[in-house]
């Protein structure tokens, strides 16, 4: 039963990380039609934002040694901005060209975002104590579940509710879900291009710092990479919702989560190692039965 | 002073010219048709109007402002609303939803919700089986439906010309009738003024009012649908008779 019930826990909370990741991509992807690449080096300049720029291996903490109700504020607000300035300063030049070209301008700009961190911070990782108190385990029915995970579950939980009731809600969420649909007819209704569109660049870049606090005190290290191997899962489950379907790409981040947590208790121990190729084949037999993904985006055809 | 006016309007889309060098104006109130066969350029006229396809030439001025190479959602903050060539509901919002989208551009002026409220009776008044419906999913109405569905939408930003792309288009006659039935009652409650595109010049001689022929994207006629309609030069310059 205990055990049980921790498999449930790891499963739910790593389902959580990859939900908000597909959620920050799916986002972005349903108003512009890009695949935004450099949205893992948002998530680990969030994490080293909270650090003051050295290449020491003993990082000096900076906001990170903030009370956590004006830390969280900062890296949200932190993520926020730099979204919306990737937004200013690269996308916007990229709005008529076709997705590929967006595309590989994310990569790019994911590189630079990467090498302009290694610069300031080197490659080594950083050991950073990011809110410990959240370390420590709570008892639940004979399991050991640390308060991290229950955390990250019901923070993930109130995101999904939040965006839920601001987009079914609030005029400006009716005019995202509008461009989303169709981006040209939004804007015959004096809808304002800019406006959505960094609307949502804004939400998926504090998306990201949520996936950095959570993803900062669950390993207790700054790492450059840190923000890739979330992504990696979190663009797979975009792919297996439909891309730009908000409520697939979500669905198919916690299903993600499950089935590399149910791998990595039934596998047999020599094959752990490889659990994340077992995932891999589980997406492609996905994505051969279901090619337009769990729950197709109606929004994919052209937008001019 | 005319609400709107092209002069010398172009559009290309790369090497092909799709509108060449029109030139009209259209004053507050009146309706216009524009008529002609595949491919004349009449959708291409509409959307560089609406500003979705900039004009390669010209100068476009709408409601006193000069509207060439402004973005959509200027132009229709300015007071066009624009009915697009299939439609092109939001399928996966409700009717209600749909009909809302719009009237966010007048939040800034005060009491823009009530407005927008009488507006929404105003359109469930003249579209009763959108009321119905107004919790339901736009993509699941028939066309027609649909037709209705955009066009009480573009009538919820409170425009001062609605341009409506082949209302038409892919709907059985009946249901047709339909639609203009609506859209002339409309016209006698407020003021309006409509340009319609359509292909053939039925429509226009059966409601009236002006009407221009394209073709080759440029315009060969241009006078009252009536008498335009039953005219020999009109039927040459729509199949292109007498050219040399
Ligand atoms: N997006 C586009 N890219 C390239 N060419 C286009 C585009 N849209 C239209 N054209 C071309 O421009 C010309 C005019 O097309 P347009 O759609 O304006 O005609 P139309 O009068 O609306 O025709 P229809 O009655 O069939 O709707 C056609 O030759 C068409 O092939
Ligand atoms: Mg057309």
């Amino acid at each position: 039963m205990g055990s049980l019930l921790q498999v449930l826990f790891d499963a739910l909370s790593l389902g959580s990380l990859y939900a908000l990741g597909a959620l920050g991509i799916a986002l972005i992807f349903g108003v512009m039609r890009l695949v935004n690449f450099a949205h893992g080096d948002v998530i680990a300049a969030c994490v080293f934002a909270l650090l003051w720029p050295s290449v020491d291996a003993v990082a000096i903490i900076f906001a990170g040694n903030l009370p956590w109700y004006l830390l969280v504020p900062f890296v949200l607000a932190f993520g926020a901005a730099l979204s919306v300035a990737c937004e200013a300063l690269v996308f916007r030049r990229f709005r008529r060209a076709n997705p590929a070209t967006m595309m590989i301008a994310s990569f790019a700009l994911g590189f630079v975002i990467r090498y302009f961190l290694l610069m300031l911070f080197s490659s080594r990782p950083k050991s950073v104590s990011l809110l410990p108190a959240l370390s420590q385990p709570v008892e639940i029915l004979g399991a050991r579940i640390p308060l991290l995970q229950l955390i990250t579950i019901a923070v993930t939980m109130a995101v999904l509710f939040g965006l839920t009731a601001f987009l079914r809600r609030t005029r400006f969420g009716l005019e995202m879900r509008a461009a989303a649909e169709n981006f040209t007819m939004a804007r015959m209704l004096g809808v304002r291009a800019n406006r959505v569109i960094m609307g949502a660049f804004a939400l998926s870049g504090a998306l990201a710092a949520a996936i950095a606090l959570i993803l900062g005190s669950q390993t207790g290290t700054a790492n450059i990479m840190m923000g890739a191997s979330v992504m990696l899962m979190a663009f797979i489950a975009t792919v297996i919702g439909g891309m730009g379907s908000l409520a697939g790409a979500v669905l198919a981040g916690f299903l993600l989560g499950a089935v590399a947590t149910v791998m990595q208790v039934i596998l047999p121990p020599e094959a752990r190692a490889f659990r994340d190729a077992f995932v891999y084949g589980a997406v492609i037999l996905v994505l051969i039965f279901r090619p337009q993904g769990l729950l197709s985006a109606r929004g994919t055809r052209e937008r001019v | 002073m005319s609400l709107l006016a092209l002069s010398n309007v172009s559009v290309r889309y790369g090497r092909l010219v799709a509108v060449r060098g029109i030139t009209f104006s259209l004053g507050e109130g009146e309706i216009l048709f524009i008529t002609g066969p595949n491919g004349a350029g009449k959708s291409s006229l509409l959307r560089a109007i609406a500003g979705v396809t900039p004009p390669s030439g010209g100068r476009i001025d709408f409601a006193d402002h000069d509207i060439t190479g402004r973005a959509p959602e200027d132009i229709a903050r300015f007071g066009l609303a624009m009915v697009p060539e299939g439609r092109d509901a939001f399928g996966g919002l409700t009717i209600e939803e749909n009909l809302m989208v719009g009237t966010g551009m007048h939040s800034a002026t005060r009491g823009w919700k009530a407005r927008a409220a009488t507006e929404l009776e105003a359109v469930y008044a003249t579209f009763p089986i959108l009321k119905d419906r107004r919790h339901a999913q736009a993509g699941l109405l028939s066309g027609g439906q649909q037709q209705m569905l955009v066009i009480g939408r573009a009538l919820m930003t409170n425009p001062r010309l609605v341009a409506i792309d082949e209302p038409s288009l892919g709907l059985a006659p009946n249901i047709t009738d339909q639609v203009y039935e609506r859209l002339t009652a409309l016209l006698a409650m407020r003021k309006l003024t409509l340009l319609i595109v359509e292909q053939s010049s039925t429509r226009a001689m059966m409601v009236g009012g002006r009407m221009m022929l394209m073709r080759g994207g440029e315009i060969l006629l241009d006078g009252d649908a009536r008498a335009l309609g039953q005219s020999e030069a009109m039927q040459a310059a729509y199949f292109g008779y007498g050219e040399p």
